[in-house]
């Protein structure tokens, strides 16, 4: 039989079925190790910082952030961008990689669905903060009423409504009916009964026969073909925040795709930071391998390389347009007082990433963590430098002013992140990370062993 | 058969009618009872009982006495024929403070004034104000005014306090003492009958002090004419206007009534190809200066030398000999050529308060025939009457123990007197002191007693402002506190009981009513009190001749100026003026026309200087020892110039006033008896501290965009649309998929002439007193997040050194195709069938996508609760003190208060525009053109701006719109904005 001499096998360290299960389900057992509580004080911390910046929002207002009569849209709505942007990649994994039968998907996607729903709750915290009477934020919602009000379905806010929504709930339903069987082991391996109990609900009497089977796969394809679309229309919505506005650096038809890629791009790389902590955490280096690492980094390459010709493409268009805001906006981006948010996010998110085309580096665990980190905050510094330094100086120079953030927006940040490690911490204990029925269907069988050994 | 209705199934069942109905006819006891019940009553009918009810309120009216403070609002019982709830009342009044002079119609809603308007029967001013005008109702609701009486710093009660002053000043009388009426400039002639009766019953003497002094011009008319006086000036009638220094658009004389003469010349519109040219010779940067076709940078030590070399240009023109030729530093050669063309059609004047430099303004004024052509020396000028060197005599004998009582109407000099500790010093000499003041001040504390004055809005009074021009004022509210009018407080002290609305009378009735053509003096009084205003035509009699010698003799005493020293100018700005309105937060939040800044003053200095001394913006400095101000770099100021705002730096005024900027008032100094606002010798010290000051535009450059289109007047001759060629270009590209807007009706549009917009502010404070636009104070302003729904961007174009500058105001643009409307998720922002851009604030969410897609960036965020509106108590972002119940009553009650989280922006005054429509309907007529006046356009002293119905074509505003010079802003956007603006044309024409 031909065997490919350069196929590695998916998961390594000759795995059987049951040393799977047990692997995998290992972090949820026992006591959780000291930097688990370590990780989750500071993620805890965050979060109390996150809430005081929420009071102050809410009962005193906008004001205690540093936006003004120019710049209406600051830390917030970049924090929007960045964190939908990064809710890109689970759902992409697994339905897109899916439906491309990337099989090395499956030791991947399931943290990486959870850390897509995490980071669009995260996301969709900012629109409704940002609003400047929160309390009547349900206007946005276009339900029946006496007054006869409706909403304006003309507003690409609007859009993001339905947008987001949507996507959330596709992502969650698709996440869970992926966990359905993994919950089923869980439920067969508890030990209490209350355990036994809870994940018995949850798994909503899964007995793996035959026909659950059938009828799981063939939801999960469903969901996927669902789920596919929307991964780029997510974004694609998001992005005509800007495209559709009169805004020199906004009004510009390039976003849509500028948009998904550069989400795609955010959104493997806080897999990858994140990834590259939990596989050595939680022992699972043999099921999250240098392979998976590389493929990774390589969709970075091309998501990366499409973000930096969007880049250019952008300047050139306005040079071509003869449109002089747009010119200015342009320069103003790349020389003006914000260009060091420009150039940082040029270097993080043009340079950095061509490094991956060394297999050195792509293949190098440090190197990978560091560009990855270099690539997240590439991709918050794009949303920073297309939210304020379009807006900051428009059309009327009179009316041109500087933005910086308070601390209250800064407390937004960092409390929104700490919601999203604090999320985190609590899946890794509470549900399997890696998707144990999948992952042991691209199990090598028995007999690939001597192969495998054979050929090394 | 008759219908049987029902209310239930019971009343259909069971027969419920009256029992009286069930008995029978002839029980005699039970008609007998009905009989009495029947009786009963109708003893108390409803009118009998309003009867006894009227009496026994009025019974307990006058029991309690009319003075009774009304504390609580109760519908009136009958309810006056004139007052309809929700409906103004307006009433003409005169706006005087000693400096500024306009008259007014005062708004009136619910018994409260709400909005100060210009009269448009006043000839002078046609209806137009200024900033401080606007601004005045609000210092009627001042939190710092004086609310009763005080004798020797405690509450005392007027009868205390007057028998007090009575047996004082009686003292005084019997010893043979002297006591003295220090006030500022009275115009009112009723007021001065007044005090010269006071003074004629306690021997003393009416000083007269001018923060602003005009005495130099009096004195060189004195030697010119043989009369001390000022005259009238006709601006309009000059065709070229030479100002040395004089900012006649903002603080000079009469600068509202000089902005409408002034802009008469400067319109192009209705195919007009005429206007006037204006050179303006200054140090630092005035509003004026900014207007003018050719600014020439003056080193204020040259001035002087200046007007010589003018002077003698002209009189070599004329052919006149013996004549003094002196160097100047300017091209006078060239202006003289101009103003000598221009014989009988030119204008020169000088701000100065030099009499030599008056004396030869005079003689060119002589030989451009400027007398009797385009200066009217029949009618006298009656502002700033102050003698200098009479309040230094006072200043001296106070301090000589010579004045043992002193009365203090209208004046501050314990803050605004050059000399301040002098007159501290002096006034603890005086044995009386009774201070009669409006608002907390420098000065009252240091009085015996303060007898608080009304505000103007809670007087009577008149004004005579020039010769014949009459106009009264009279009580728009009743006094809100315990106050009592300055004359009326004189005639009291008199011994007279007349109050002072009878005393006006009967003066206007001894001495006006031969003027006016009435048949009995009530229908007289009536009808003047209702206009405000008299003009009878009375002239001064000419019986002087000019004399030039005096001119000469000045001008041969010229010397050469030193330019190397260092000059300080102090001016007062459009905003604060002399700080009299300081503690007004809407003044406070004005930012200046050249500077743009607000909350503060500072010291101008000149690019160049600011460059030799390594001077950067907000470097703090301290010149002559004023204080810690920070620098401003102020493009086009003369190099050895610097400038100080005065009216900053109170000390006692309350919130928001106190402590706001530096006092710069000891700077003016007194020379040859002649207050000066120039000071030679100038040392600045740099401080090595940096202090930011707020600004509301703090880019200053156009950025070569097509924003403020301007052109010359020769160019615009030759092609109507030059300056605007590239709207022809722009209209070529505008191409839509979608259909137009429709308006049927009314299609709202507004035109601003930017040839006629000075940059004045009135129109800004207007707009926040009509619109209830938030104060947010100097940190919010830093922030960027001033509130203003209408701002005059100001843009320097060329060099840095000597700029040109342009302004453009800019509100809302309503566009017909508005970006902002269809970016709201929620449809708070929407256009209305009349082609206005609506905010419904009820419904806005707060999301700002509005504000960041409005090209124009008019639109405005309530960052925090500004009004104390929240629902979440506690949470009031109020640093100017605008929310406490007293001030709150200046609110317009058409106009909703916005919320925290909530955008707001432009109306086009829609309330406005409602009432009008309103009436049109009640009285079925068609709106006619003119009938919706916008509240910026009302205020406006020049009449930049126009509104009206773009759908009827014979409307002004189509007219302006179809004008060769009309464009749009960023028109290339196609948001189809519905304002207009008319190209700037500079007339460089020499």
């Amino acid at each position: 039989m031909y065997v490919s001499p350069i196929r590695e096998p998916l998961i390594r360290g000759e795995k059987n079925y049951s040393q799977v299960t047990k692997d995998i389900l290992a972090p949820m057992a026992g006591k959780p190790s000291i930097y688990w509580y370590l990780g989750i004080s500071l993620a805890l911390i965050a979060l109390v910082f996150g809430a005081w910046a929420t009071y102050q929002t809410v009962y005193y207002g906008i004001g205690t952030w540093g936006l003004n009569k120019t710049v209406g849209w600051g830390w917030g709505i970049t924090n929007f961008v960045w964190w939908v942007g990064i809710g890109h990649a689970g759902t992409f994994i697994s339905a897109i990689l899916l439906l491309f039968r990337q099989k090395w998907r499956t030791s991947i996607n399931r943290s990486a669905e959870a850390m897509t729903l995490i980071a669009i709750a995260c996301a969709g915290f900012f629109p409704l903060i940002h609003m400047g009477r929160l309390l009547l934020g349900f206007f946005i919602f276009p339900y029946p009423n006496t007054r006869a009000l409706w909403v304006n379905f003309n507003s690409p806010l609007l859009w993001d409504v339905f947008a987001i929504s949507t996507y959330f709930a596709v992502s969650l339903i698709f996440w869970y009916v992926g966990l359905i069987p993994d919950l089923g082991t869980v439920r067969d391996k508890a030990k209490t009964k209350i355990r036994k109990a809870i994940y018995g609900f949850l798994s909503f009497g899964w007995t793996g026969s035959a026909k659950h089977w059938s009828r799981h796969e063939t939801v999960s394809l469903v969901l996927a073909g669902l789920a596919a679309p929307l991964v780029l229309s997510v974004h694609t919505i998001v992005s005509f925040d800007f495209a559709t506005s009169v805004i020199p650096g906004w009004h510009t038809t390039i976003f849509p795709p500028y948009f998904v890629s550069g989400a795609v791009f955010s959104g493997f790389a806080m897999v990858l930071t994140l990834l590259i902590v939990a596989r050595k955490a939680l022992n699972l280096e043999e099921y999250i391998t240098v392979n998976h690492i590389e493929s990774m980094n390589k969709i970075i390459i091309l998501t990366g390389s499409i973000v930096g010709i969007a880049y250019i493409t952008e300047f050139f268009m306005a040079w071509y347009s003869g449109v002089e805001y747009e010119q200015f906006t342009f320069m103003n981006r790349a020389f003006g007082p914000y260009a060091w948010a420009y150039w940082i996010m040029m270097t993080c998110n043009v340079v950095t990433p061509q490094l991956f085309w060394f297999k050195k580096i792509r293949t190098s665990l440090t190197a990978t963590f560091i560009i990855s980190i270099f690539v997240n905050i590439g991709m918050w510094f794009e949303r920073f430098v297309i939210v304020v330094t379009s807006l900051h100086r428009d059309f009327l120079p009179s009316s041109w002013s500087m933005y910086s953030p308070s601390l209250v927006e800064v407390g937004l940040y960092v409390g929104t992140i700490g919601l999203f490690f604090t999320l985190f911490l609590l899946f890794i204990r509470v549900f399997p990370v890696i998707a144990i029925a999948e992952v042991k269907s691209v199990l090598k069988s028995s007999g690939d062993h001597q192969k495998t050994a054979h050929h090394e | 058969m008759e219908q049987k209705y029902f209310r239930s199934i019971e009343e259909l069942k069971i027969d419920i009618r009256p029992e009286a109905e069930n008995k029978p006819a002839g029980d005699r006891q039970f008609i007998f009872e009905m009989q009495q019940e029947l009786k009963k009553s109708t003893t108390a009918s409803r009118r009998d009982f309003l009867k006894l009810f009227g009496f026994t309120v009025a019974s307990a009216a006058i029991a309690s006495s009319c003075e009774q403070p009304v504390r609580k609002a109760i519908p009136l019982l009958i309810q006056p024929e004139e007052i309809v709830p929700g409906k103004a009342s307006y009433y003409a009044s005169t706006f005087f403070d000693g400096i500024d002079y306009c008259p007014v119609v005062v708004k009136v809603r619910d018994g409260r004034p709400i909005k100060i308007e210009g009269n448009k029967a006043s000839s002078l001013t046609k209806g137009g104000t200024n900033a401080r005008t606007q601004a005045a109702v609000l210092g009627l609701y001042d939190n710092s005014r004086y609310r009763e009486p005080q004798s020797g710093g405690n509450a005392a009660s007027w009868q205390e306090v007057d028998q007090a002053i009575i047996s004082q000043l009686n003292a005084i009388k019997n010893k043979g003492g002297k006591i003295v009426v220090l006030s500022a400039t009275v115009i009112s002639p009723s007021t001065k009958a007044v005090i010269n009766e006071f003074l004629t019953q306690y021997p003393g003497e009416h000083i007269t002090y001018d923060v602003l002094s005009a005495s130099a011009m009096r004195e060189a008319n004195q030697l010119s004419f043989g009369k001390a006086f000022l005259p009238s000036y006709h601006f309009d009638k000059a065709e070229v206007i030479v100002s040395f220094d004089a900012d006649f658009l903002g603080s000079w004389l009469t600068p509202v009534e000089f902005t409408k003469q002034y802009s008469i010349n400067r319109k192009l519109t209705d195919g007009k190809k005429k206007m006037s040219r204006h050179i303006h010779l200054e140090g630092a940067m005035s509003v004026t200066g900014s207007n003018a076709d050719k600014r020439i940078q003056l080193h204020p030590a040259l001035e002087k030398q200046t007007v010589a070399a003018l002077f003698n240009e002209l009189q070599k023109l004329a052919g006149e000999s013996g004549t003094k030729q002196i160097d100047s530093p300017a091209d006078v050669k060239a202006i003289a050529k101009e103003l000598y063309s221009k014989r009988g059609k030119a204008l020169v004047v000088a701000g100065s308060n030099d009499p030599e430099t008056q004396l030869m303004i005079n003689g060119i004024n002589q030989l451009l025939q400027s007398y009797g052509n385009t200066i009217d020396t029949a009618v006298h000028l009656n502002i700033r009457q102050a003698d200098d060197r009479k309040l230094q005599q006072m200043i001296a004998d106070m301090n000589a123990g010579k004045i043992d009582g002193i009365f203090l109407y209208d004046v501050n000099p314990a803050y605004d007197f050059p000399e301040k500790d002098k007159f501290i010093t002096g006034l603890s000499k005086v044995g009386l002191r009774v201070a009669m003041p409006v608002l907390e001040e420098e000065t009252a504390p240091l009085a015996d007693f303060i007898c608080p004055d009304h505000h103007f809005l809670e007087s009577w009074n008149d004004a005579e402002i020039k010769t014949g021009y009459y106009s009264l004022a009279q009580p728009a509210i009743r006094p809100i506190f315990n106050t009592r009018q300055a004359q009326q407080s004189f005639l009291k002290w008199m011994g007279s009981d007349l109050d002072f609305r009878t005393y006006i009378q009967k003066y206007w009735e001894n001495n006006l009513f031969a003027q006016g053509d009435n048949l009995t003096f009530t229908g007289f009084w009536n009808s003047k009190l209702h206009d405000g205003i008299f003009e009878s035509g009375r002239k001064e009699s000419e019986d002087f001749a000019f004399d030039q010698t005096a001119a000469l003799a000045a001008q041969q005493k010229v010397k050469a100026g030193n330019a190397d020293q260092l000059a300080l100018v102090v001016f007062p700005t459009v905003a604060v003026g002399t700080g009299k309105h300081a503690n007004n937060p809407w003044l406070q939040e004005l930012p200046d026309p050249v500077t743009k800044a607000c909350w503060d003053n500072y010291v101008s200095v000149s690019p160049k200087l600011a460059n030799e001394l390594g001077l950067s913006e907000f470097d703090t400095v301290n010149v002559n020892n004023i204080g810690e101000l920070p620098v401003l770099i102020q493009p086009g100021q003369e190099y050895k110039t610097l400038s100080v705002a005065l009216g900053y730096g109170r000390e006692k005024a309350g919130i928001p006033a106190t402590g706001v900027g530096k006092n710069a008032f000891g700077q003016i100094s007194f020379v040859n008896g002649h207050m000066q606002y120039v000071r030679p010798d100038v040392t600045m010290e740099q401080l090595g501290g940096t202090y930011e000051v707020a600004r509301t535009q703090t880019h200053h450059s156009m950025e070569g965009r097509a924003i403020v289109r301007e052109t010359t007047l020769a160019d615009y001759i030759e092609n109507p649309i030059s300056g605007n060629e590239i709207r022809e270009e722009i209209k070529k590209h505008l191409k839509t998929l979608y259909p137009k807007h429709q308006y049927d009706g009314f299609h709202w549009g507004m035109a601003i002439d930017l040839n006629s917009c000075t940059g004045c502010n009135a129109c800004v404070v207007a707009c926040s007193a009509e619109n209830n636009v938030p104060v947010v104070g100097k940190e919010q302003v830093l922030m960027a997040r001033e509130m203003h729904w209408i701002r005059i961007d100001r843009y320097y174009k060329g060099d840095e050194h000597d700029p040109e500058v342009v302004r453009q105001p800019v509100t809302c643009q309503h566009c017909d195709n508005a970006p902002c409307e269809n970016v709201c998720p929620v449809a708070a922002t929407t256009h209305s069938n009349e082609g206005l851009n609506q905010m419904a604030y009820n419904r806005c969410i707060g999301t700002r996508y509005c504000n960041n897609n409005c090209p124009y960036k008019v639109r405005r965020f309530n960052f925090y609760d500004y009004n104390g509106s929240d629902a979440l108590k506690g949470n009031e972002m109020d640093p100017t003190e605008m929310t406490t119940d007293l001030r709150r009553l200046v609110l317009n009650p058409d106009v909703t208060i916005r919320a925290k989280g909530v955008i707001e922006k432009c109306s086009f005054c829609v309330q406005r525009i409602q009432e009008k429509k309103l009436e049109a309907k009640t009285e079925n007529r068609q709106l006619r053109d003119g009938d919706v006046v916008p509240a910026c356009a009302q205020a406006c002293p020049s009449e930049a701006i126009v509104f009206g119905n773009l759908n009827d074509k014979n409307s002004k505003i189509a007219r302006y719109f179809e004008d060769e010079r009309n464009y749009h802003l960023l028109e290339e956007l196609h948001t189809l904005p519905s304002v207009g603006y008319l190209t700037k044309v500079k007339n460089t024409t020499v």
